[in-house]
């Protein structure tokens, strides 16, 4: 119940307006919280859960249908195979590591649109994954309550 | 931190299958995009997807909705009759003006049946609001409160008071997204008011510059130049304000001259915008109402089209 939740309100999180200057900005918010819930609880957050909201996330922001889709479900996947070393991983190191999804995440995007013609030159497109690198800690602890809270 | 989440609960055993179920959704993801690409047979999935996302706009929304509520409540009774003076004003100054174009909107009617052309196309104009704007900084798309349901259609102009915004998308049920003419991906047949000269307006992802990519070194256009719709590529009605030519800079060792203008609509500050309808004279206007689909408005478009060239 609580990664449902979690999961719409990030989901608003991602279609909530924001001032012009903040938008290239704007955490990946949909991504970070499915990386986290497939790190600690794989059995119950997988790649099939992923692919639905990445459907989901393609109708809410308009893109290729099947877009966010593969790239949530690629990123998940990683996640899921590796998510016992990135259990083990202090903060920080983490942290460097959720960058690097992100980074994969914003490239199969990237790449995608590429493939079908949607330009997106600029530099700030990158913004995303360093916004959600810094914000992951923060992120990690504000989960980790959630999950302590569920379990009682 | 993250160790001391995983307990034996949910330990290490999962299915084997996880690389198999990975690539079988990763075909599908591609079969998705490639037919989506293609051609637009997937709209009734988007549109079922998006009925469920429908609820997370409102409730995103709600918020501001809020917030304009409580200061329309709170607004103080000087306020509000400051306000009404003002609007009194304003209105007796647009009924004059009113009177001048209904003056000329007479005498353009008997001209045009003196040149025995078709009457021009009168629009039906609905307001919509915006719901939320796209989070993608590289599409400038909007979502607005109107749907099928309204009888919105694909490929509808968006206007608002100062001149094109977009062009509907993809019409949903209760709502639909809209186009923004800055988007990279938008072009638009724009002719200049002065003298008639027709181009193509190219967005660039910014909101106040468009491209005009196609005008020879040698066109007649200068900074200040008002470009209008010229209603040719059939989506739009012709004669609504599009942009303001910004610079026009003449490279001689080029082809083209490279030209940008500002949009006449403040794009990133609308809150309304008005979707249009087009229908002819009264008689067909009942006819658009009952049959409203995409085949009437389409073929009221090309009468405009037609009434142009007989002039």
């Amino acid at each position: 119940m609580p990664i449902i939740f979690s999961i719409v309100v990030a989901l608003m999180l991602s279609i909530a307006p924001l001032p012009d200057w903040a938008e290239p900005f704007r955490p990946t918010w949909v991504l970070l919280t499915l990386i986290y819930w497939s790190m600690t609880l794989p059995n119950k957050f997988s790649v099939g859960s992923a692919w639905i909201v990445g459907l989901v996330l393609d109708v809410a922001q308009g893109t290729l249908l099947g877009q966010h889709a593969l790239a949530l479900s690629l990123v998940i996947y990683v996640t899921v195979k590796f998510h016992l070393q990135l259990r083990q991983f202090p903060v920080l190191q983490l942290s460097a590591t959720v960058f690097a999804l992100l980074a994969l995440y914003q490239f199969i995007l990237f790449w995608i649109n590429g493939v079908a013609g949607v330009n997106s030159p600029s530099i700030t497109y990158w913004g995303p994954v360093i916004a959600g690198a810094i914000i992951w800690p923060a992120l990690n602890v504000a989960f980790a309550g959630v999950l302590q809270r569920a379990r009682g | 931190m993250v160790a001391a989440n995983s307990n034996n609960q949910f330990g290490t055993s999962f299915s084997p299958a996880l690389g198999l179920r990975f690539l079988l959704l990763a075909g599908l993801s591609i079969l998705l995009l490639v037919i989506d690409h293609r051609d637009n047979h997937l709209d009734t999935v988007r549109k079922a997807i998006g009925a469920t996302v429908y609820p997370l706009r409102v409730l995103v929304d709600a918020p501001v909705s809020a917030w304009r509520w409580v200061n329309d409540t709170t607004t103080s009774r000087n306020d509000l009759r400051l306000e009404n003076s003002r609007l009194k004003f304003e209105r007796l100054l647009t009924q004059a003006r009113l009177q001048r174009y209904s003056a000329l909107e007479a005498e353009n009617a008997r001209l045009r049946v003196m040149l025995e052309a078709r009457s021009l196309v009168r629009e039906r104009v609905r307001v919509a609001e915006i719901m939320s704007v796209s989070s993608d900084p590289f599409r400038h798309v909007l979502v607005v409160d109107k749907g099928t349901r309204e009888n919105v259609y694909d490929g509808q102009a968006v206007i608002d008071a100062d001149g094109i915004v977009g062009q509907i998308i993809e019409a949903g049920v209760l709502s639909s997204q809209a186009m923004l003419i800055s988007d990279p991906g938008h072009d638009l047949p724009v002719e200049v008011n002065r003298n008639g000269l027709r181009t193509i307006a190219r967005g660039t992802g910014e909101f106040n510059h468009l491209d005009l990519p196609f005008l020879p070194n040698n066109a007649d256009i200068e900074p200040g130049d008002l470009l209008v719709s010229s209603g040719r590529g059939g989506a739009f009605p012709a004669g609504y304000p599009v942009a303001v030519v910004e610079s026009v800079t003449r490279i001689p060792q080029e082809p083209f001259a490279s030209v940008t203008a500002t949009p006449a609509a403040a794009l990133n500050q609308i809150r309304e915008v008005m979707l249009i309808w087009a229908s002819e004279d009264e008689e067909t206007d009942e006819e658009a109402a009952a049959e409203p689909d995409d085949s009437t408005a389409a073929e009221t478009v090309t009468d405009l089209r037609e009434g142009e060239a007989d002039e």
